[in-house]
């Protein structure tokens, strides 16, 4: 309480005596090097945006800053006092909050009650009444629009953000750290959300934003702090900076932002898809798909081409239309008639919805295309370790031995098994749901090239993308979704960035 | 050390032989040719349950509802011996056989179809299944000199010193290591616990395996029913009661992770025989049946701390070394 008042001040007075120091930090894991001398300030009304690839350390001074880990070396300052943080309490006490990536709240409860978990107003009886009057309070101080009472689990992503971040502020936050915190949101929620960011910075809050995305960064941040292999490789002011140059910083090394397009021979048509729709996600949803094709899929998170893609796998019925594969007329009944037919669909979650984690890398492997290795009544097991060697050393997996159980892989290589499972199919149309969700610039990289490879290979591949370069780059067509229906469709040429987003956003309509 | 970690199922058989070797030094009749023979005797049914609840399991489902089946299914084979005393035996077995399937099909209906979670459906089906026993006998028993020899000799016929109780759970052992180690269908058990959304998406028809595992489950039920009547001498609504925990326990000290997704039969059966030795071994070393009961249940205990601590220990392997030491890539 003390700490905030007396930082409230000093932003009034106009010091600069920051709000959070660190000063030398390092940490290290049996074998590794997470954390390298790192120091830098966090200044009150000021957005720092962490940023670096998978892997650079940013979630370890995460870790750090709330508690969890303990650094092995350096200082801590918050509010002018060295801290030691034993427990995630104390770096509560201090006046930092965290709001993480995937929301940890209990759903079953109510929004009020989720605030004020771990320090219910009252004694030794909770103190219902105060606790949904202070609940309102604020979640009126960053204009929610939803009640103190209201159940946690009606909420959206967004809203469940404004949850957190009423908790950060009931616990008096000065400093927020923010996790990726608009990896799930849709452009309007991610306006409201730096609305809300924009306002804890004129209240003098010290704000640390980790983000992927550099429009947001630009958009958001005032200073950057740039990590690479847990050492800090610079830092400044982001007016001061480009893309080019955050870029450079993070890898290393100049990386081609702009994809290189394969020149690839486009063959026959070899899905067509006319009227696909369900009563209450799409509608009239028509396309054509040729061999070696990379057809987008751009629209806003919610505009319902995840929704279509997995209805063409047979995940959910169609009220209405046709599919066509090679000429002729399908019916998709089930998932396993999708993969029969030769169509895959390479989930969004891979982890959560690709990954048998007790199973070995070869079971993985050709669980989808088990019915090949089928001989006579019982699986044939050397025709199932051929394919494995074959798709896992392509993919380079790096393991001990395909025995392994996938539970034992780093998550980089779970995600190989993943993919090479789908290729195990040998199918005729690839989905892919956002490829290179949450990953680093470095790994999009190789995602991409590897897009590439397999239309190359003569795979038609159906790209479902939220990142604007990604698609610009890849696709041959691209086809935006605005809320369940195709607003246009663009070839490639004959599109411009900004007409694409005015098409997903529903501009074109309106007008 | 690490070795016997991974290989869980050598550990076990180890602590068996260990145990043994223990119960054979203050009774040395316990390791005699003969006493061996009826351990393994007496554990063949719950070899038989445990295997198919283990395919229950792998699915992170659960069926309480095995003794309760098996117990119906033996009383209706009983009552047909008590009316046709001199059928062939097969006639028996199939009785036991068909009726656990109907009842397997009950619950795998709700569970598969409907969608009610297993711990729910065969909750109350073992409670219907017990009720029924008494509304068909009227609460009656049927005693071994009204079942006729046809129907009571066939488990106890000895081959090579074992019981034909034994000769049947073995090749049925065989049969589910080929079907789950081998087949399709096998392979999608293990998939489907491990990530029923994942399993999804491989295009694996959920609700058909999941029927599957409650059939499998209900047919062996059926068959034990049969083979525990007929050992035993008597049907009557109580018989095998509170055995489902025994298989549950079994499966759990074997292996199978109530998670889903993780078992082999080898661990399940080694499950199996630890829990037989223990029966057995009791009596001799003069136990009381209440410490019997207790001693198995800390057992059991035991037996989950250690698995708790060995699935921590299994970290991801990341680091270049730990990856050469785990074995030689590719």
């Amino acid at each position: 309480m003390r700490v905030t008042l007396a930082t409230s001040a000093n932003f009034i007075a106009g010091e600069t005596s920051p709000i959070l120091s660190l000063t030398g930090v390092s940490k290290s894991f049996p074998g590794v090097r997470a954390l390298h001398d790192i120091a830098f300030n966090l200044e009150a009304g000021e957005v720092t945006a962490l940023i670096g690839e998978n892997g650079a350390g940013k979630s370890t001074i995460v870790k750090i800053l709330t508690g969890i880990y303990a650094p092995d070396q350096g200082e801590i300052v918050v509010g002018g006092a060295v801290r030691h943080f034993a427990s995630p309490r104390d770096s509560w006490a201090a006046g930092i909050a965290a709001i993480h990536q995937e929301t940890v709240m209990f759903d079953e409860l109510t929004v009020a009650e989720n605030i004020f978990m771990g320090h219910m107003p009252g004694g030794r009886f909770i103190n219902r009444g105060e606790m949904r009057r202070r609940g309102s309070q604020l979640l009126e101080r960053i204009e929610a629009d939803f009640d103190a009472t209201a159940p946690l689990k009606q909420l959206s992503v967004a809203q469940k953000h404004m949850v957190e971040i009423a908790r950060a502020l009931s616990h008096e936050a000065s400093v927020i750290i923010m996790d990726e915190p608009t990896a799930a949101l849709s452009r309007t929620e991610i306006d409201d959300l730096f609305r809300i960011v924009a306002q804890l910075k004129s209240q003098g809050c010290a704000i640390l934003f980790i983000s992927h995305k550099f429009d947001e960064i630009f958009r958001i941040a005032d200073s950057y702090i740039c990590l690479r292999d847990g050492e800090m490789v610079g830092s400044g002011l982001i007016a001061d900076a480009s893309e080019a140059d955050l870029v450079r910083q993070m890898v290393g090394r100049p990386i081609d932002q702009v994809f290189p397009k394969r020149d690839i021979a486009i063959g026959e048509t070899v899905l067509e898809v006319e009227g696909l729709s369900n009563p209450t996600e799409f509608a009239d949803i028509s396309f054509s798909l040729r061999r070696g094709e990379i057809l987008g899929f751009y629209g806003l998170v919610g505009a319902g081409r995840s929704e279509a893609a997995q209805c063409l796998f047979g995940m959910s019925r169609p009220t209405r239309g046709a599919v066509r594969l090679n000429g002729e007329p399908i019916v998709i009944e089930s998932p396993g008639a999708a993969i029969a037919a030769g169509i895959c669909y390479v989930p969004e979650d891979r982890q959560h919805q690709g990954a048998f984690l007790p199973m070995s890398i070869r079971e993985n492997i050709t669980l989808a295309s088990i019915a090949s290795h089928v001989k006579g009544v019982f699986l044939s097991r050397s025709s199932e370790r051929e394919a494995t060697r074959e798709l896992g050393r392509r993919l380079d997996v790096r393991a001990a031995s395909w025995e392994q159980t996938l539970g034992e892989l780093s998550g980089g290589n779970q995600q190989k098994v993943v993919i090479a499972k789908w290729l195990a199919v040998r199918p005729k149309v690839i989905i892919l749901d956002e490829p290179t969700k949450g990953i680093d610039v470095g790994s999009k990289a190789a995602v991409h090239d590897f897009i590439g490879e397999l239309a190359e290979e003569g795979l038609a591949v159906m790209l479902i993308s939220s990142e604007l370069p990604e698609i610009l780059g890849l696709a041959d067509r691209v086809v935006v979704m605005h809320e369940g229906r195709i607003a246009t469709t663009f070839s490639r040429g004959a599109w411009s960035a900004e007409a694409i987003v005015s098409a997903a956003t529903g501009a074109e309509r309106r007008a | 050390m690490s070795l016997l970690l991974r290989h869980r199922e050598l550990a076990l058989g180890l602590i068996i032989a260990a145990m043994v070797a223990g119960i054979g030094l203050y009774a040395p009749a316990f390791i005699s040719a003969a006493n061996i023979a009826t351990v393994l005797n007496d554990t063949s049914i719950l070899f038989m349950l445990v295997l198919a609840q283990m395919i229950v399991i792998l699915t992170r489902g659960i069926d309480l509802s095995v003794a309760a089946n098996l117990a119906l299914s033996g009383m209706i084979s009983a009552s047909l011996a008590q009316h046709f005393p001199h059928l062939p035996v097969i006639a028996y077995i199939a009785t036991g056989v068909a009726v656990g399937l109907a009842l397997g099909l009950f619950n795998g209906g709700l569970i598969a179809g409907v969608g009610i979670p297993p711990i729910v459906v065969t909750l109350g089906t073992l409670a219907i299944f017990r009720g029924l026993i008494v509304v068909y006998g009227g609460g009656s028993q049927v005693n071994a000199s009204e079942m006729g020899d046809v129907f009571q000799n066939f488990p106890n016929l000895t081959v090579l010193g074992l019981d034909a109780v034994f000769w049947i759970a073995a090749p049925l052992a065989i049969a589910f290591a080929l079907f789950l180690n081998f087949t399709r269908t096998g392979r999608n058990f293990y998939a489907l616990g491990g990530n029923p959304l994942a399993a999804r998406y491989c295009g694996i028809n959920i609700g058909r395996q999941l029927l599957l595992a409650y059939l499998v489950s209900g047919a062996v039920s059926g068959l034990c029913g049969y083979l525990w009547v007929a050992r035993y001498g008597v049907a009557y609504s109580e018989i095998a009661s509170g055995y489902e925990l025994t298989v549950i326990a079994a499966c759990v000290i074997g292996g199978v992770s109530i998670a889903g997704g993780v078992g082999t039969v080898p661990g399940a059966l080694l499950g199996a025989l630890f829990l037989g030795v223990i029966v057995n071994a009791l009596p001799v070393m003069q136990v009381t049946p209440f410490w019997q009961m207790a001693i198995s249940g800390a057992v059991i205990l035991a037996a989950v701390v250690v698995n708790a601590r060995v699935e921590r220990r299994g970290g991801k392997l990341i680091l270049p070394e730990a990856r050469r030491s785990a074995g030689a890539a590719k």
